[in-house]
């Protein structure tokens, strides 16, 4: 489990902002830094932009080989030439948001200048939102020298940026695709956060947050987290499908303490992989920004004041067997966003894969978006 | 029952969805904010924007139209009209439009009042049921028309709330909608000479069109 200091190993591209970002909690943090990638080109106009928004445990690695875990980047089925997020056309931007741990300011990065050994921020970190997430991405894009982007994307947390992007710099987004995501976090979402949590703190490596000092790191808590978050990423059909009450092959002894059902073997797995990949204090972090997340709130409880004159056109997309981000949480932006008299498409796409669907390959979500993304750059007049 | 129940078999009521929509757009003012109300896969809307330059958007029940038009690049979105237009803002439309659907949905005249709220003007089309051949049916057979435009048996027609044009106009002028035009046609489109004169075209007309205001 070493290696999950590895990310910080790791030389990811990044900018340095050494004024800082002020944040929603009142702390200024000193330094900022935000890793991010980019894909295709910035056309002459610097009009063709397209901010994609990862979620709770994506990163800024949309569309090419991972270079922590060698896998394909998460979003390769929609990203790249020829793929409904066209990189032959539009300028792919995909940043680590603040509080990740792929290299942009977060727990698991260096409290004081680069290369200042073990004094990382940890549990020290200031508590994030999403708006500050996004007031940190605002900052890369000015830096690549772009006014307005073309078009923010993201699903899950992802679309909690989207959203916040779209009421914070209404001026700054001509199309806002929120994917299966809400206003805010329902309380049935963060009490299964809060039992992630809490198994991070029941694991003794966490040693309150301070786990890097003895190089023992929390990854059976975290695990264990990745576990039950995973649970709420699929649905019961889709679970059923794939496993069924399968039993493991080999596995004969019936008893509580050995593995049986390939379903357990599957979970196992999905958190294993995910302890070597990500950093404790950054789940923490960033699970608590989601919990956070209320957008109405932050808007006189008036969800429809949040986009109160927009002029971006909006495109919200659920999935039928999402019971995460239901699809009546997608439709309750859709409603506030009629009474601002916003311009909204919204789909909900028929399918068994659950909140993840909006990973994986979806015909009728590629279809949707390069659609939404066509029809919106005709009406940007994009080359 | 909701119009979403209703609208999807509905579609079959209009024969020739081009020629009405083409009557429709006749009535639609250039660069305009346009409504479209049970827009299918958003020909209309399609047609608007490109030869009007129109701001039209659309909603739409049928899940399979929706992901069709989004598709397209239109901007429509899935919502169902009975419960969705109470969500939208007085006058944010200068046109709201309801094609061959009102004489489907549960509630006609609460669906116009919510039209006239948010829309300046509204256009409706419905299929006339004063026709001669509905008339004649009914008066020689003594049982529920079948013709081309009402061919659905009365146990299984979604068309709950048919009515006639001089229905229509009764119900414009209770409710105090200025009629600023009207036409009527048959099924392929064509206007006739007997367009003009409401007891004609209520004989006459298989479809008709209408161009409504609140009055202040």
């Amino acid at each position: 489990m070493e290696q999950v200091l590895s990310p910080l190993a790791i030389a990811h591209q990044h900018v340095v902002f050494e004024e800082g970002l002020a944040l929603d909690c009142g702390v200024h943090l000193p330094r900022l830094t935000v890793a991010y990638r980019t894909y295709g080109r910035l056309d002459a106009a610097r009009a063709n932009a397209v901010l994609v928004c990862h979620a709770l445990t994506g990163d800024q690695y949309v569309a090419e080989t991972h270079p922590l875990t060698g896998k394909p980047g998460w979003w390769e089925v929609l990203v790249g030439p020829g793929r409904a997020i066209d990189t032959e056309r539009y300028f792919v931007i995909s940043a680590n948001v603040l509080g990740g741990c792929m290299g942009s300011s977060g727990p698991r990065s260096p409290r004081g200048e680069e290369g200042d050994g073990q004094a990382l921020w940890g549990t020290d970190f200031p508590p994030i939102t999403i708006r500050d997430m996004v007031r940190a991405q605002r900052r890369l894009i000015a830096h690549l020298g772009i006014e307005r982007l073309f078009a923010v994307i993201g699903g899950s947390m992802g679309g909690m940026q989207v959203l916040e992007w779209a009421a914070t710099y209404p001026d700054a987004v001509f199309a806002a695709i929120p994917i299966a995501t809400a206003a805010h976090h329902s309380a049935q979402n963060i009490a299964f956060h809060e039992v992630g949590r809490q198994a991070i703190f029941a694991d003794p490596d966490w040693q309150g947050g301070r786990y890097w000092q003895s190089g023992r790191t929390p990854a059976r808590g975290l695990a264990v987290a990745r576990m039950v978050a995973h649970i709420t990423y699929l649905s019961e059909q889709a679970l059923t499908r794939k496993f069924g009450r399968r039993v493991r092959a080999g596995s004969s002894v019936l008893g509580p303490y050995s593995d049986i059902f390939e379903v357990e073997s599957y979970l196992q797995h999905q958190g294993s992989s995910f302890v070597h990949r990500f950093d404790a204090n950054s789940y923490l972090a960033i699970t608590r920004a989601m919990d956070y997340f209320d957008l109405a709130a932050e808007h006189n409880d008036d969800l429809a004041s949040a986009f109160a004159g927009t002029k971006t056109r909006f495109c919200l997309v659920s999935f039928s067997s999402d019971w995460l981000f239901p699809t009546s949480e997608s439709r309750a932006l859709v409603r506030a966003l009629n009474r601002a008299a916003a311009n909204v498409s919204f789909v909900e796409i028929e399918t068994d894969k659950g909140h993840d669907a909006f990973l994986l390959d979806e015909p009728d979500l590629a279809r949707a978006l390069s659609g939404f993304l066509a029809g919106c750059a005709e009406h940007a007049r994009l080359a | 029952m909701s119009l979403a129940a209703r609208i999807a078999p509905l579609r079959h009521v209009a024969k020739n969805m081009r020629v009405d929509l083409d009557l429709i757009a006749g009535m639609i003012a250039p660069g305009t904010r346009v409504l479209d109300i049970g827009c299918g896969d958003g020909t209309l809307i399609a047609h608007l924007f490109r030869t009007k330059g129109c701001d039209a958007r659309g909603i739409e029940i049928d899940m399979k139209e929706v992901t069709r038009a989004v598709a397209r690049g239109l901007p429509v979105m899935q919502g169902d009209a009975d419960i969705d237009l109470a969500h939208y803002p007085d006058g944010a439309f200068d046109y709201v439009v309801l094609s061959r659907t009102l004489q489907a949905v549960g509630r006609p005249r609460a669906v116009l009042r919510q039209m006239l709220r948010i829309g300046t003007r509204a256009v409706v089309s419905f299929p006339n049921f004063g026709h001669w051949l509905v008339r004649w049916q009914l008066l020689v057979r003594g049982r529920m028309p079948m013709t081309p435009t009402w061919d659905r048996m009365w146990y299984e027609t979604p068309n709950i709330h048919p009515c006639t044009i001089r229905d229509f106009f009764d119900l414009c002028h209770a409710e105090g909608y200025a009629v600023e035009r009207w036409l009527a046609a048959d099924e392929a489109g064509h206007r006739a000479p007997w367009r003009r004169a409401p007891w004609l075209a209520n004989l006459f007309g298989e479809q008709a069109v209408f161009l409504l205001r609140a009055k202040r």
